[in-house]
């Protein structure tokens, strides 16, 4: 289990560390700040000596070697834009994140429990071929349109809810809404996968001969065991979530990391773009340590390290 | 000798979307008193299984049980889940066909005796974990004290196979349906578990139908056979009097298609010939 966790971390470090180079490349693909910050009527003495306060007047391998030295450090530079630690800009951003990833991720969850679970008791009925049809059509409405029309229909012909902002709780219902799309419809398909297994599998119809009822073989004998399939999709999609939030921080300039990173491209603020880049994969990494001990909470095989023996 | 068991005319067939697929089980009659073990013998595919499970109920959608099954003069087609969940267990206990998958892996293999225990038995923890123990001594498991905490994988084949049989008579049923359970198994280990079952049976007057496709096993384990063919029981009575005069083709083809199996046979049967009781051997189904 030690060794498994120490390889997974080694390995989550390489990509991350792979991640963070590749990106610090394409920003500067993007162009020079210069050209963005300064009117277009400012001399080459003017631009020299932006660059040269801003580091940028190195040679890029220079600038890269200076990136990784602060990096290694947590000291990203300065954000351009807003003259204040990289790190703190990315850092502040991450809590509207994570609150409305997590409750757009529990909701999504619930969801697909109990509409897999039905799904799955009623295999190939009607309500399972309702709830199939249903979710496998929501999941594939793409959710910057979602957003739209969700804005035009509710915000401002309807007028029940405001068009943006994340002060009220009312203002958090379609940027919530939106984030489920997607995992809503992935999740309760693999639910009904899963439960569906699960409930034909040898031991629950063995549970099922000993006299057991309904509740006892689904809660106790299937569901633990399709927690696995499900923990590592709904694991997937919290990572997923980075791009939700991006739609939703430019439609509904709902605050997080996602209008962070929006606002780094379009400013060129290349030292705000690596730090969120480095928080978003570490949070990454971060819930793939959680699936990997969900794993082996439920699974004694996992735990105990070791397959089918004979 | 009391009826435990009576099914008349039992027919299962599986919907599919172009209309019914042919009858998987097609009118089998079958009678068996308390006490009584039966042989259930057939090819692969002749319909072992699906009767074994629709004793128990445990046909599901797309599958259709018609005709009567009454175990102890209660009727089970159709009936209501909560008579088939007093039945299951404690009145029809089934060790399954295919064992490696009969154990659910999350749980310890005490965990799942005692559950059983205290909920079907309505027994204590204490006592359920102390009885737990001894079932698995009982089913010859060494260490039984220690190995009550470990879970499936950590079992092999054999030893989980003796663990279902342990789970399955731990609720005391008056009937167990055990469905090849040795197939999988080594000749040992089989000798073993035929050996575990036939004392289970003797001690207990538990009655038995034990499904196989081996001749031999059938001989060593039941006094009366049933050869099912396409569905169809072709061929019932006492396992001396069906082999020495097989009346359906089958039968007959099974006797010669080994050898081998047939000779042994013969051998075994040779030296106990009282085992013949003189039932008649008649054409069933
Ligand atoms: N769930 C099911 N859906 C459709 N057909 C089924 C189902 N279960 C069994 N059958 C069919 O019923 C027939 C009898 O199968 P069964 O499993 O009872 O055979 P068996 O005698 O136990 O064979 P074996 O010795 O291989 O275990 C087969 O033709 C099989 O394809
Ligand atoms: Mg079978």
């Amino acid at each position: 289990m030690w060794t498994f966790l120490r390889r997974r971390l080694l390995t989550s470090g390489i990509s991350l560390v792979g991640v963070v180079v590749v990106v610090f490349f394409l920003a500067r693909i993007t162009g020079s700040p210069a050209s963005l910050y300064l009117p277009e009527s400012a001399t080459q003495e003017q631009i020299d000596q932006f660059n040269r306060l801003n580091g940028l007047d190195d040679p890029v391998l220079v600038q890269f070697w200076n990136f990784l030295v602060g990096a290694v450090r947590l000291d990203f530079g300065d954000s351009i834009w807003q003259r204040r630690p990289a790190l703190e800009v990315a850092l502040s951003a991450m809590p509207p994140t994570l609150s409305l990833a997590g409750i757009a991720l529990a909701l999504s969850i619930v969801i697909a429990l109990v509409a897999g679970s039905v799904a799955a008791l009623f295999r190939f009925r009607g309500p399972d071929r309702v709830i199939s049809v249903t979710t496998l059509t929501i999941s594939s409405i793409p959710d910057f349109w979602f957003a739209l029309v969700g804005i035009l229909v509710l915000a401002v012909n309807l007028r029940v809810l405001p068009t943006s902002g994340y002060a009220t709780p009312e203002a958090w219902i379609l940027p919530t809404a939106t984030l489920m799309l997607a995992p809503v419809g992935v999740l309760t398909q693999v639910v009904r996968g899963a439960m569906i297994d699960a409930l034909g599998a040898g031991f629950v119809q063995n549970a099922r001969a000993r006299g057991y009822g309904r509740v006892r073989l689904v809660a106790r004998h299937a569901l633990r065991n399709a927690a696995l399939p499900i923990v590592s999709v709904a694991g997937d999609r919290a990572a997923g979530m980075v791009n939700g939030s991006i739609i939703v921080g430019s439609v509904f300039a709902f605050p997080g990391i996602g209008t962070v990173i929006l606002g780094a491209v379009l400013n060129r603020d290349f030292s705000v773009i690596q730090a969120s880049v480095f928080v978003v994969g570490v949070g990454v990494i971060l819930v793939n340590i959680v699936v990997d001990a969900v794993y082996a909470l439920i699974d004694p095989r996992v735990r105990l390290g070791a397959g089918r023996s004979s | 000798m009391t009826t435990l068991l009576e099914v008349e005319d039992l027919r299962v067939e599986f919907l599919t979307d172009a209309g019914p697929a042919r009858p998987a089980v097609n009118g089998v009659d079958l009678r068996l008193g308390a006490g009584e073990t039966l042989a259930l013998l057939g090819e692969s595919g002749s319909g072992k299984s699906v009767t074994s499970r629709a004793l128990m109920g445990l046909v599901d959608f797309p599958g259709v049980v018609r005709g009567s099954i009454r175990f102890d003069g209660t009727e089970l087609v159709d009936a209501p889940d909560r008579t088939l969940r007093r039945v299951r267990g404690t009145g029809i206990g089934m060790v399954f066909q295919d064992s490696l998958d009969s154990l659910n892996p999350v749980y310890t293999v005490g965990a799942q005796l005692t559950e059983a225990l205290q909920v079907r038995m309505g027994m204590t923890r204490a006592d359920a974990r102390s009885r737990s123990v001894e079932l698995l001594e009982a089913v010859g498991i060494v260490d039984a004290e220690q190995r009550v905490d470990a879970y499936p994988h950590q079992f092999s084949g054999g030893m989980r196979q003796r663990v279902c049989i342990a789970m399955a008579v731990a609720l005391r049923p008056r009937l167990l349906i055990a469905d090849e359970p040795t197939t999988a198994l080594d000749v040992t280990v089989q000798a073993g578990i035929l050996r575990l079952l036939r004392g289970l049976t003797e001690d207990t007057g538990m009655a038995m139908v034990f499904v196989t496709h081996d001749l031999a096993v059938a001989k060593q384990v039941a006094e009366r056979v049933m050869v099912m063919f396409d569905g169809r029981a072709v061929e019932e009575g006492s396992i001396g009097n069906v082999f020495a005069a097989p009346s359906h083709p089958y039968t007959r083809r099974l006797l010669s298609a080994h050898p081998g199996r047939a000779r042994h046979w013969r051998d075994l049967t040779k030296g106990e010939a009282r085992d013949d009781d003189g039932e008649e051997t008649h054409r069933a189904g």
